[in-house]
């Protein structure tokens, strides 16, 4: 019986703090929940490690951790907290090994989530961070996915942040691309939104609609496959890209990156250009399967 | 014991001036184009330091900021390395990338900065958390008036690193004084959160009698009263007169120590000359 993802991240945390000898950070680690279960029950003595409720200062205790090449895993429980626990990682960690060649590995876990959590807390914030050099940044959904990025980083030695979102931790599937020539449509979509992206697809073929899938993981670098470039410039209506960060953000960066190499329209569509309230009428959410299906008759009828 | 101790320190901070006054020189000349950031005045903090940990025969985990010659020079970072470094040679300590801010030394386990103040107080404690190895980390007066400084002398108190932290305080945030900044003292507020801590003159003799015995047993706070010479960057001398402990030591120490001072003043000028 397929396991959920959450359970995958904890046995990874585990071979990682036991097989590897290194360490996790974050607050309010080993209190209620232990992460969303996605973290074993561990404490100091065996490498989960609770740093003071200083953001930043956090992000360098953590960065000096990597320095001296323990690995750390650095919890992030809220992406919003990027912009107090990310200065020293971006400013220092990410450089060190152009600057310094000395690596400073670090597989940071930022995690993102949406509904009624307000103007602070909610949604994926990796587009502040995505134009600094000597990061790299995924966003695995699904067990295979995060195994993947896991031994990718093990292999490598840069920082990697891993978008995760609360509501893919209960998620036991894996995703499957539709990569084909001569589609009317092409959905690209990043974190949560691949979710409703999936079910968005079903219901436009059952209109009758020819609808490609490109799940988007490795956010940077981005390589664009040569398949996709084929099936994106054959498409009839080109692309529609969605994700839970706001769209002037990296979302338009990789529609530009996209456009350039395919000279088709990439459409985006990601989170309102407004903050988010705690109530479900002013709240800002991700793009559902609905708003998916009415951007694509948008895009087909203009 | 106490006179070859200072007669070491004194040899160090030789080194240490006449390599800023070299480079000073070169500021003014136009030579050198990009901030450059001169620690004379100062040389007798990590020149005494070092020297201490020279006799106990501990290789520690050194972080400093912007302002790190003389802490390199003092812990034995290669000169020739960072005459080219200055001159952004990729044959410099830090390949030419490093400029005066951010030097490093793999030798001396010197780990380079990144320009935001105080953030070597973090990277450091964290890396002697993860290291367990004896750590140093200079800040200024102005750097410990960062909050993740003060909330990094939290954590390492609670944690029981061994780690000296060392404020080189010469009362100044650029031309701000600290009197305009703060109404409290580095020691105090370390002192709250449980971290030994001392005030004390730059005077090699003080700080030997405070570290020689209980440096890396616990977390410590070392807040040093230093003058520097030159302005904050580039080359510039401020027309109000400041104490300059090498002159003073020069004449304690006497003939000796004028013809050390010469020799390793004519050692600096031809290595720049050479390389």
């Amino acid at each position: 019986m397929a396991k959920e993802l959450r359970e995958t991240i904890k046995e990874i945390t585990t071979y990682h703090l036991k097989k590897k000898k290194s360490q996790v950070f974050g607050q309010n680690l080993t209190g209620v929940g232990w992460v969303a279960g996605t973290l074993p029950k561990l404490y100091e003595k065996d490498g989960v490690i609770e740093l003071p409720m200083a953001d930043v200062a956090g992000g360098g205790i953590v960065t000096g951790s990597g320095l001296v090449n323990r690995r750390p895993i650095y919890i992030i429980r809220y992406q919003g907290y990027n912009w107090f626990n990310c200065t020293f990682i971006v400013n220092y960690a990410c450089k060190s090994k152009e600057i310094w060649k000395i690596p400073c590995p670090i597989f940071i876990r930022g995690i993102s989530s949406e509904g009624n959590i307000g103007p602070v807390s909610g949604s994926s914030h990796i587009s502040i961070i995505y134009k600094m050099p000597g990061i790299k940044i995924y966003s695995p959904m699904s067990n295979n996915e995060y195994k993947k990025v896991y031994k990718k980083f093990i292999k490598n030695t840069d920082v990697f942040y891993i978008s995760e979102h609360r509501k893919s931790y209960s998620n036991k599937k894996e995703f499957k691309n539709k990569v084909k020539k001569n589609m009317d449509i092409i959905l690209m979509p990043i974190s949560i939104t691949r979710f409703s992206a999936e079910k968005a697809k079903k219901i436009l073929e059952s209109k009758g609609l020819k609808v490609g899938i490109i799940h988007l993981v490795d956010l940077k670098p981005f390589r664009i496959e040569s398949s996709w470039i084929k099936a994106i410039k054959t498409s009839k209506y080109g692309v529609l890209m969605t994700d839970n960060d706001y769209a002037d953000g990296i979302l338009r960066v990789l529609a530009h990156k996209l456009n350039e190499k395919t000279n088709k329209k990439i459409n985006v569509l990601g989170l309102d250009d407004k903050t988010a309230g705690h109530h479900s009428s002013v709240d800002n959410l991700p793009p559902d399967e609905k708003k998916i299906i009415k951007n694509v008759f948008k895009i087909i009828k203009n | 014991m106490q006179k070859k101790f200072i007669l070491e320190v004194f040899k160090k901070a030789s080194l240490c001036r006449h390599f800023e006054n070299e480079v000073f020189k070169r500021i003014k000349s136009d030579k050198i184009k990009f901030p450059v950031y001169l620690s004379a005045g100062q040389e007798y903090v990590p020149a005494s330091i070092a020297q201490i940990i020279k006799e106990k025969k501990i290789k520690p985990l050194l972080f400093g900021q912007h302002r790190g010659h003389s802490i390199y020079l003092s812990f034995g970072g290669d000169v020739i390395k960072l005459i080219n470094e200055l001159k952004g040679k990729k044959s410099g300590c830090t390949y030419g990338m490093g400029g005066s801010l951010s030097i490093h030394s793999p030798k001396i386990n010197m780990y380079g900065h990144d320009g935001f103040m105080g953030s070597n107080a973090c990277i450091g404690a964290g890396a002697c958390f993860s290291s367990k190895k004896p750590t140093i980390i200079f800040i200024g007066d102005a750097a410990i008036e960062e909050d993740y400084v003060l909330a990094t002398l939290s954590w390492v108190s609670k944690k029981k690193l061994p780690i000296l932290f060392v404020v080189e305080d010469n009362n100044y945030a650029v031309l701000t004084k600290k009197d305009e900044r703060r109404d409290w003292k580095a020691k105090d507020v370390a002192k709250a959160f449980r971290v030994d801590s001392f005030d004390v003159k730059d005077d090699p003799k003080l700080i030997y009698k405070l570290l020689k015995k209980n440096i890396f047993k616990k977390p410590m706070l070392i807040n040093i009263h230093t003058n520097r010479l030159f302005w904050h960057s580039g080359a510039g001398v401020d027309t109000q007169k400041v104490f300059d402990r090498h002159l003073m030591l020069k004449k304690i120490i006497g003939k000796k120590a004028n013809i050390i001072d010469q020799n390793i003043k004519n050692k600096i000028n031809n290595l720049w000359q050479k390389n």
